[in-house]
């Protein structure tokens, strides 16, 4: 909802003669609902440059936030709620610094008085509204380009390609295991085979929580993958109660090996390779 | 009309197939490989597909058909430098390339195949040379 010329011209006339009253009354209203969390200075000085761009677009004439002379006005908004997203605010708390706004000026109108007070309220906080849902938008819009980064992060931390003997690699998965992470350990445990050349891959599903009809596809695509280029891959870690979980929903692994730990299945592959390892015996023993 | 060539490695036949495989090159690698196992008396087949972007069921089933062949003419066949890429789509359409030996690379490929045969080593030829003698003065 835009204010029309008129509006916006009395807008810029009572935020420019009451400058300090309003930015003191409204830095008071937010401070209460942030309980402390931001410094007054911090917030008088967000608050200032938020109440220098809602002028500056007043008095240029219509006010409205999708308007092309409004950018400034956009750009603190935007600047303001992204700030509050990445220090944790929650949304009702980003949303009142503009909201407290409207107490603001309402006080200020009913002092001022006149014929036009609630027309003139009724206007300036359909504006702040549109303010409000501008700053949500670019709030919830932070909050997904966070969690998409963190996303990404913990797909490129989580699967390591570890080697564990000459001609041995190991993935320990660690995390529950969609599709797009199940690609991307197949993918590298894949290519690793190739640039290592090695023969015998060990899958150790210890990290992974639950073990699930999907899981289980992902594990057997990889090892049935790894066959096909002529790797052997052995599947340890499992936790007993996977086992039992394993043989409810009716999984068969075939004749792909499974090992109760890391250091079981290690043991397998260097027989199979044909290494013999011997405790070394005690000097004077 | 391309050719793949087939080298000789001692008691290995090596094919690198570096080309697109169309039909005919199929029948004409299948045919000439067949003839090449009789003339050398080979025992091993390795096929190399390091160089394939691309292994449909035409291609797979080129390299079932092969290994059945070496079989009859009693050689080892082995696929190997299978891209990671490949072998995924393969999984994902549900090709399992059954009855096929592969490894990583051409040296797994020699060592598995001469694992395949312990009592086929070199030394053991040389062993059957020098029977060789005494054998056809029995049968002349």
């Amino acid at each position: 909802m835009a204010l029309n010329a008129e509006e916006s011209g009395r807008l810029a006339a009572l935020l420019s003669e009451h400058v300090d009253q309003v930015t003191q009354r409204w830095t008071e209203a937010v401070a209460v609902q942030l309980r402390g969390r931001l410094s007054q200075a911090e917030l008088r000085r967000q608050l200032q440059e938020l109440h220098r761009a809602i002028l500056t677009t007043a008095e240029n004439g219509i006010v409205d936030v999708d308007a092309e002379h409004a950018a400034e006005l956009r750009a603190v908004l935007g600047e303001l709620s992204r700030g509050r997203a990445r220090q944790g605010f929650s949304a009702t708390e980003t949303a009142i610094s503009v909201y407290a706004l409207k107490e603001v000026l309402l006080e200020l109108l009913e002092a001022r008085g006149g014929e036009s007070v609630l027309r003139d309220f009724v206007a300036f906080s359909g504006l702040i509204d549109q303010m409000g849902l501008f700053t949500f938008e670019s709030f919830v819009r932070t909050r997904e380009g966070l969690i998409a980064d963190q996303a990404e992060q913990l797909l490129e931390l989580s699967t390591p390609v570890v080697k564990l003997w000459d001609g041995v690699v190991a993935v320990p998965l660690v995390g529950t295991l969609d599709s797009a992470r199940a690609q991307v350990v197949m993918e590298r445990l894949l290519q690793t085979l190739v640039d290592t050349g090695s023969p015998y891959a060990i899958i150790d599903i210890t990290g992974v929580p639950a073990v699930d009809t999907q899981v289980a596809q992902h594990v057997l695509k990889t090892v049935v993958a790894a066959r096909l280029m002529g790797a052997e891959c052995i599947i340890s870690g499992i936790r007993p109660q996977i086992a039992q979980t394993i043989v409810a929903l009716g999984i068969e692994f075939g004749d792909i090996a499974t090992k109760a730990s890391l250091a079981d299945a290690l043991r397998h592959v260097l027989r199979l390779s044909g290494v013999e390892t011997s405790r070394r015996s005690r000097r004077g023993a | 009309m391309e050719r793949v060539p087939i080298l000789k490695i001692g008691d290995i036949l090596l094919v690198s197939i570096q080309v697109d495989m169309s039909d005919q090159t199929a029948l004409q690698l299948q045919e000439d490989l067949a003839e090449r196992i009789v003339s050398t008396g080979s025992h091993g087949v390795i096929i190399d597909i390091t160089a394939l972007d691309i292994v449909d069921s035409f291609v797979g089933r080129m390299l079932s058909t092969i290994a059945s062949i070496s079989k009859v003419l009693d050689a080892e066949t082995v696929v190997v430098g299978m891209r990671p890429a490949v072998a995924i789509t393969l999984v994902e359409l549900g090709l399992s390339l059954n009855g096929i030996r592969t490894a990583l690379n051409v040296e797994r490929g020699m060592e598995l195949i001469a694992a395949a045969r312990p009592d086929e080593s070199p030394d053991d030829d040389e062993f059957h040379d020098e029977t060789d003698e005494p054998e056809t003065t029995d049968s002349a």
